[in-house]
């Protein structure tokens, strides 16, 4: 083995987005050794798009609000594949998170008295979500950042890490490169915690950076964790569509929170003509009593608008394809019909959604105050990921821990919107505080050089295939097989082609070359990205055709409706002992009667 | 579908030339939109820095035609394509390749800076009350993308390279947010004078003008700073009580 620059830390956090630094701001402060690999620079993660807000039920706008009914609600909306415990102590912590966010510098909006103030978002029964205008990701990771800096964590910025290693069953570190120089590094650790986010990048149409190539999905599978629910990948329903170079950038809920409705070509408020029975005693009947909701009546239900997000998104899907769509293939979004109904709109608007208000005057010639805006569903969201135990947050091999999106459990089949903020605290916070405690009861283990061997060889191939096809013509073509037969409505036909597809993409990523040297070549990192992506893609194919119904946010053509049957288990994907993919349906444990209760209660 | 021309700054450790690359370019798209498909087409190892091609991160800034901007909201049709567009990297910071600098100075002048110290909570409950009159001129501040424009454009960093004297415009609206944040005790006017350099700003406001934000850095950060540092420390008043009192500065 050839030597590597070696750095030996108790807990190694690979990621650095909410969880990444929540999870690492809670390890130091156990007192132990900690560093953050960051693949790119420190608050550039995708926690900074984050928009609407942090649910909590903190009861400051609704005093109906309490740990109870955030629960229900995030239940319901993952139609009760979730992991009821995960679900449980992610209401009852979420509160105390943003206040510890505040206590370490973060700065809300406010109620008239002063206190945080929160807004009504899809799903959510009452007013629940903590913001700061329509850019409240950027102010969680700032606010994270500007503390996890002071707590002498060692921060490894543009570092991106290609193998987990292990010792026998338990993990024992990280081996990965730096960007800038290509130089590898060897990490080792006494326990990590897995941090990476998402998957977006697996779909051509997409609100997700460069970075969201399911990373941690990929180590996690190859260092033989489980993972579970990956047939479950969120659609936003409001992405931009036009012009075609911001196709996929988000369009913020909040837009429909402040009051913001969707209309079909014809003007027609389309999402009254369909309202999943589940949700019918809480949606309104009439354009009124949604406009009141909107605007904090407590006796109004809310608007359609603000159903679920997967339903949101079917229905959108289904008026385009029966030609009632937008000119470029999309909805209406109309925030700007406010006028009608307050003064100032203009004003109003701008001030609640200036990221919103700027982004589409920047990027599209669109004045929102003034016009509706064009829209339709973006891969967003990735409910599946690493199996954790809920308290805290261990995958099946000891000593890796996993938080935030890349971990499963807390969504089930569908996230509710302002529940991934509070999810990134909550369970980064956990994963932090028992990754410590293992590297606390454990010492380093032993690296295995054959591993690291093995990663550098796998890592450098592409150099050796001069000539060769590059790896973004085979990025872009398992996006574009991904996004037309493994999307928003699928049919067991075409995934099976699309297993045959990836089968076909692998063999060619096997080939992929690339030029130039090792110092921050794109190129290079792509096609190291390339094999996760393949991997993370042939895993949510698979779940999703072993899962033959409909449900959150696995819709299939083949199986329109939701079935009983499928409701008592998760899927779950593991490595076979001799590198095949395995499926298996794993029971739900049982939920407490108390915990049955709550839910009857709010039904 | 028109084309246009790209001239691009290549090479590493400052060494390097621009090189002309000529694509393909469609309705909306932005300078990053053409830069990726240079990259994905032509030059699979061009180095960019990017995240969500949204003016949410502040990873992209370049600059373009000798402007420095965010290429992600750089539209394509606010620009003369019919000579080609240039495209460097920021010149306040060590070139690392192509478009990309080494901005970690940034990074470590944060750490220098004193971190948010609240006064004790306002209720039992472990919570503060702050009006949202206070907090608009926090949040403006704290609207910072961390993009770094202004620091490229600062001539105090950028043509006198005082970096070891002077933490910028950027650290200074950061010093702004945490001295205005009505719930921070702490005190960092003496460290604004001295290590931070305050005075070496001579409020040319080239920063204001660059920023994707908007935020009026110099008359609503660092003016207010000044001000401040110049009462505690050049006010007549207060330097005649010191002179009697015996306290030193």
């Amino acid at each position: 083995m050839a030597e590597h620059l070696t750095h030996e830390h108790d807990v190694l956090v690979i990621g650095a987005g909410g969880a990444g630094l929540r999870a690492a701001a809670e390890a130091s402060a156990a007192g132990v050794k900690v560093a953050v690999i960051s693949k790119s620079l420190l608050g550039k993660a995708h926690t900074v798009m984050a928009e609407g807000g942090i649910a909590a039920a903190l009861a400051n706008v609704d005093d109906r609000d309490s740990w109870r009914v955030h629960f229900a609600d995030t239940m319901r909306g993952g139609q009760y594949l979730n992991s009821w415990r995960m679900a449980e102590l992610h209401a009852k912590e979420a509160p105390a998170c943003v206040r510890e966010l505040e206590a370490w510098g973060a700065v809300f909006d406010r109620t008239a008295d002063g206190r945080i103030l929160q807004r009504n978002f899809g799903g959510h029964r009452y007013p629940r979500l903590a913001h700061v205008g329509d850019r409240t990701g950027l102010e969680m990771i700032r606010t994270l950042q500007d503390h996890d800096v002071h707590l002498g964590i060692d921060v490894f910025m543009e570092y991106t890490v290609v193998s987990l290693l292990k010792d026998g069953d338990r993990i024992a570190g990280a081996f990965g490169y730096e960007r800038e120089r290509g130089r590898f590094h060897l990490f080792r650790a006494k326990s990590v915690v897995l941090a990476t986010g998402g998957i977006g990048r697996a779909y051509k149409i997409t609100s997700n950076s460069w970075e969201y190539t399911g990373d941690g999905h990929a180590l996690a599978y190859h260092a033989g964790a489980s993972l579970m629910d990956m047939e479950f990948v969120q659609f936003h329903p409001t992405g931009m569509i036009w012009p075609p170079s911001v196709r996929g950038i988000l369009v913020t809920e909040g837009v429909r929170g402040e009051g913001g409705v969707l209309r079909n070509k014809d003007g027609r408020r389309f999402m009254f003509d369909d309202v999943p029975p589940a949700y019918a005693n809480q949606t309104s009947n009439t354009e009124e009593e949604g406009w009141r909701y909107t605007q904090g009546d407590k006796n109004a239900r809310r608007p359609p608008e603000l159903l679920t997000r997967d339903h949101v998104a079917r229905c959108i899907r289904r008026e385009v394809r029966e030609g009632r769509g937008s000119p470029h293939g999309g909805v209406f979004l109309d925030i700007a019909w406010i006028k009608d109904r307050m003064p100032n709109a203009a004003e109003h608007i701008k001030k609640k959604l200036p990221s919103m208000y700027h982004q589409f005057k920047q990027l599209a010639d669109i004045d929102i105050t003034a016009e509706p805006m064009e829209v339709g569903p973006t891969t967003h969201y990735m409910m599946g990921g690493v199996r954790v135990d809920p308290d805290s947050q261990m995958s099946d091999v000891p000593g890796l821990f996993a938080a935030g999106e890349c971990g499963a459990g807390l969504h089930g089949a569908n996230r509710l919107g302002g529940n991934s903020l509070s999810d990134l605290l909550v369970f980064g916070k956990r994963a932090g505080q028992h990754a410590a405690c293992y590297a606390k009861e454990n010492s380093l283990g032993v690296i295995n050089s054959g591993q690291v061997a093995a990663a550098e060889k796998q890592a450098l191939a592409p150099f050796e295939r001069d000539g060769a096809e590059g790896p973004y013509a085979v990025q872009h073509a398992l996006q574009d097989m991904m996004q037309d037969l493994v999307g928003i409505v699928r049919q067991e036909k075409e995934m099976l082609l699309a297993l045959k597809r990836i089968q076909e993409f692998k063999a060619r990523a096997e080939r992929v070359g690339v030029t130039g040297n090792r110092e921050y070549n794109p190129g290079w990192h792509t096609a190291i990205d390339l094999n996760n992506l393949l991997i993370v893609s042939e895993m949510v194919t698979r779940a999703a055709l072993e899962r033959k119904e409909s449900r959150g946010a696995h819709f299939r053509d083949d199986f329109p409706v939701k079935d009983d049957k499928f409701g008592s288990f998760n899927i779950v994907v593991r490595k076979g002992p001799g590198g095949e993919m395995h499926i298996r349906r794993e029971p739900i444990p049982e939920m407490p009667l108390e915990l049955k209760q709550i839910i009857e209660e709010m039904k | 579908m028109s084309t246009a021309t790209f001239r691009i700054w290549r090479g590493e450790k400052g060494a390097g030339k621009f090189q002309d690359y000529t694509t393909e370019v469609s309705a909306g798209m932005v300078v990053l939109d053409a830069v990726h498909r240079i990259q994905a087409e032509q030059a699979n190892n061009l180095a960019v820095r990017w995240n969500c091609k949204a003016g949410k991160c502040g990873s992209c800034s370049a600059e373009i035609n000798g402007m420095p901007k965010l290429m992600c909201m750089t539209r394509l049709n606010s620009l003369p394509l019919e000579k080609p567009v240039t495209i460097e990297p920021m010149k306040a910071f060590p070139h690392v390749k192509d478009l990309v600098t080494d901005v970690s100075w940034n990074y470590s002048v944060k750490k220098s800076i004193a971190k948010f110290k609240p006064r004790p909570p306002d209720a039992p409950d472990g919570t503060w009350r702050m009006a949202q009159k206070d907090a608009d001129r926090v949040q403006e501040f704290r609207k910072c993308i961390e993009c770094f424009l202004c620091q490229d454009v600062c001539h105090v960093l950028r043509d006198h390279q005082m970096h070891d004297q002077f933490i910028g415009p950027r650290f200074l609206v950061y010093a702004a947010a945490l001295e205005m944040n009505p719930l921070d005790v702490q005190d960092r006017i003496p460290a604004l004078r001295k290590q931070y350099g305050i005075g070496l700003c001579n409020i040319t406001k080239c920063c204001t003008k660059v920023c994707p934000e908007s935020i009026t850095i110099t008359d609503n950060a660092i003016i207010p700073l000044k001000e401040r540092v110049v009462d505690r420390f050049f006010d007549p008043m207060t330097k005649l009580f010191r002179v009697f009192s015996g306290s030193a500065r």
